[in-house]
């Protein structure tokens, strides 16, 4: 899984998200990545949601932050990455919070291993008291 | 502010969700939709989710909200309409919408809507389960 194959990117773009109001237009934004490379409805809706559930522990646990959408490609197909970081408390056991039904706060405790089921990579950093990087990348045909 | 329309239909409430629904949007809808369920005394409440193409878990708990509120309050729910990809992610993601009941479309739902009001007409007790004891 953490085996990264060399990785292009051909197109980027920065996206904010600090208040609720503005995980719809990121995700209408990575929609409109997903189609521009030709992503089917069924990984796009995968990718899609995906977004939506990390964006929301952006807000919910880093007080917000970036996320970068990035078409790429590893030499056999396209797809897209997503990099979000946030400058919050950080995660003090990543471990435990990729563990199936644990939640620290009030939502449905699928986030984080839900999420990562949903796309083909998936990686979390974090650093207590300097923030958290989650980056995912969900291929073309993945 | 933005609402999503809900429409009284006999003793049933309709609702269309037709954008994508933000947090406030979706608190408005859970609090408007038991109010109307209170103000027309509605024995269901049709939810279509047709045009939504992404559920996330906010959006999941909502439904499952919505349905929990209506059963409170007396009435039933169901919602139709599910994409094929939603239903896919939905459970790959983990989000089993339990206590939610579903239609293939809205004539199955008020279908459905319509048994389920039969039913609670008919059997008043509580204990209409029926499980086999042997072992």
């Amino acid at each position: 899984m953490m085996m990264m194959t060399t990785t292009t990117i051909q197109n980027r773009e920065e996206f904010v998200v600090v208040r609720e109001q503005d995980v719809i237009p990121f995700r209408n934004k990575v929609k409109d990545a997903a189609v521009k490379i030709g992503m089917g409805i069924l990984n796009q809706t995968k990718l899609i949601t995906a977004a939506s559930e990390l964006a929301r522990n952006l807000l919910k646990y880093g007080g917000g932050g970036m996320v970068s959408i990035e078409s790429v490609n590893n030499g056999r197909e396209n797809g897209i990455r997503l990099v979000f970081s946030d400058k919050g408390p950080g995660i003090a056991d990543i471990d435990l919070a990729m563990r199936d039904g644990y939640s620290s706060g009030k939502s449905l405790g699928l986030g984080l291993p839900g999420t990562k089921r949903l796309v083909n990579e998936f990686n979390i950093q974090s650093a207590i008291g300097q923030g958290t990087t989650v980056t995912i990348i969900k291929w073309k045909n993945g | 502010m933005e609402r999503i329309p809900i429409l009284k239909m006999g003793d049933f409430l309709l609702v269309t969700i037709q954008v994508d629904l933000y947090d406030q949007l979706a608190e408005n809808l859970e609090t408007d939709l038991v109010n109307s369920v209170k103000k027309y005394e509605s024995k269901g409440v049709l939810i279509d989710i047709s045009s939504v193409s992404i559920i996330d878990s906010f959006m999941g708990r909502i439904l499952g909200n919505i349905g929990m509120m209506s059963k409170i309050m007396g009435a039933e729910s169901v919602i139709v309409g599910m994409q094929p990809a939603v239903a896919i992610t939905l459970v790959e993601l983990g989000l089993t919408l339990t206590g939610v009941s579903t239609a293939l479309n809205v004539e199955k739902g008020m279908d459905l809507l319509r048994s389920k009001i039969e039913l609670s007409d008919t059997q008043s007790d509580d204990d209409d389960d029926y499980y086999d004891d042997t072992e």
